[in-house]
């Protein structure tokens, strides 16, 4: 039989999501040289430490033009429901691989982690630019931009770690990745994970 | 590189030990405020020797010129004028860099080897390693570091550590017309210190004291002051010098908790999939388990 599937992203939202991605990767490298010692050698991946350090802010800066498009693409798709609620109080059950709930498009956890990326981009954003030397930095009291290097460091750890968890989801759920890769799901992978959405996409009762 | 490279006490992002199998003598220089003309013979000394050379800039209605620190600059006279006992008290202090026994330039830099502190207590920025991130600048409690904005690389006073390193006392002091820049052993400018300290007082400055904060685990550079108990009089001088409490926090708590994290996150993953085992869509998941 052949495989029925669903449109789940379009070509420009997969290109937007693998421009964040690319950029998050090199900033990840980047900037976890600049705090752990042990890393430093990671600045060898740009060339140079300096230019390492010349490129990771305007890395940023893509990275966070592109994740606001983001944003106002999905934004309306992750506002919480008692439904994710639900989903969030019984994750221990979620994790066994058993859903839970009457999931749309996107389930309680992937929202949550939605905001807590939106949260760390713009913590990053604004502290990344007080912090930013050769630009910025400079109209900024010193003891700002230390706040702004601990928020900076912060956010960062707490995105890396949330997009580890992100990454692992993916691999996790089978059939996730061509989503973002080809833009298809699978009709039976819509309906398991995404039981509402799979109704609304295909007009079927499940 | 490092010119004594086997007197280093610490080195930037190094966690591992540095050569330290000399044990060379502490040094200090001492500047004796009270005996400072303002004369910036000493300033002078230091774009001579160092070969540094600020533009010329303009008059701004002070004596102080240039008005502050610069990768150009790494000494300024910063010339106060406040009112104590009663009396009008024009108070010079030659700023720069104090040479912390606990410094939070090093602390704060994330390049190996661009910030050196020696066994004898200099704290030597090595430019060729320096790559221009500025957290120098916000790890010092005493705003001293200058990123150059022409090669964006963090510059100040290296209290001469090449003369220190021949057995020269650093060029400053060397200028110095009034004697009142010293230089030696840490031990034996306190001594001198405390001599002119006592003389202060015997002439009124009840406060007379040395200015060798505690904080930063004293200084290299130490002052004497008229009015120790005062020390912002002299244009600022922090009273209770520390490493910020938020540098601390970035620089330690916050290294071993993204360790936890992040470790956490990629171990969770790991031991989930081996365990619970991959989440596939129903129809191709007729594999029995039991
Ligand atoms: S005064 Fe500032 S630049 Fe000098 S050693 Fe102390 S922290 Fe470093």
């Amino acid at each position: 039989m052949k495989e029925q599937l669903i449109q789940r992203y379009s070509a420009p939202e997969r290109i937007n999501h693998w421009v964040v991605a690319v950029c998050f990767v090199l900033l990840a490298i980047s900037g976890l040289a600049f705090f752990y010692p042990a890393f430093f050698w990671l600045t060898g991946v740009f060339g140079t430490p300096q230019l390492a350090r010349i490129v990771h802010p305007f890395v940023g800066v893509v990275m966070f033009l592109a994740f606001a498009r983001q944003f106002f693409r999905y934004w309306h798709h992750n506002l919480i429901t008692p439904e994710d609620v639900k989903w969030m109080k019984s994750v221990k059950e979620v994790m066994k691989g058993n859903e839970v709930g009457d999931i749309g498009k996107y389930n309680g956890g992937q929202k949550g982690m939605f905001w807590l990326m939106c949260a760390c981009m713009a913590v990053l954003l604004v502290s990344g630019l007080i912090a930013w030397r050769q630009y910025f930095a400079g109209y900024f009291p010193i003891p700002v931009v230390r706040l702004a290097l601990l928020a900076h460091a912060s956010a960062a750890v707490a995105l890396i770690a949330g997009i580890i968890v992100h990454v692992y989801a993916a691999l996790w759920v089978k059939g996730t990745i061509r989503a973002m890769v080809e833009g298809v799901v699978t009709h039976a992978w819509a309906k398991k994970h995404h039981p509402r959405w799979y109704r609304e996409m295909t007009g079927k009762k499940s | 590189m490092a010119l004594q490279s086997l007197d280093i006490l610490r080195r930037s992002a190094t966690p591992t030990a540095t050569p330290q199998a000399r044990t060379p003598v502490e040094v200090a220089k001492l500047i004796d405020v009270s005996t400072c003309i303002g004369c910036k013979a000493c300033q002078v000394a230091c774009s001579e020797w160092n070969d540094i050379r600020e533009e010329v800039g303009s008059c701004v209605g002070v004596y102080d010129n240039p008005v502050d620190l610069t990768a150009q600059a790494w000494t300024v006279m910063r010339f106060a004028e406040t009112e104590e006992n009663g009396k009008l008290e024009w108070l010079i202090r030659k700023d720069g860099c104090m040479h912390c026994a606990d410094p939070g330039c090093l602390k704060a830099c994330p390049s190996p080897g661009a910030i050196i502190q020696y066994k004898n207590g200099i704290v030597d920025f090595h430019q060729e390693n320096c790559i221009g991130c500025g957290y120098c600048v916000a790890g010092c409690p005493f705003n001293v570091p200058r990123l150059s904005p022409a090669d964006n690389k963090a510059y100040k006073c290296s209290l001469c550590s090449d003369r220190v390193a021949v057995g020269q006392e650093p060029a400053c002091v060397k200028t110095c017309p009034t004697g009142a820049i010293q230089f030696g052993s840490k031990e034996d400018m306190k001594e001198v210190a405390s001599v002119r300290i006592a003389d202060l007082k015997n002439r009124g400055y009840q406060n007379a004291g040395l200015y060798d904060p505690e904080g930063v685990g004293g200084t290299h550079v130490m002052y004497v002051l008229h009015h120790a108990d005062k020390p912002e009089l002299y244009s600022n001088l922090p009273k209770d010098p520390a490493i910020s409490a938020t540098v601390s926090l970035w620089k330690g708590l916050l290294k071993p908790l993204a360790t936890l994290g992040i470790a956490a996150a990629g171990l969770f993953g790991f031991f989930h999939y081996i365990t619970v085992g991959p989440n596939r869509p129903d129809e191709d998941h007729e594999e029995t388990r039991k």
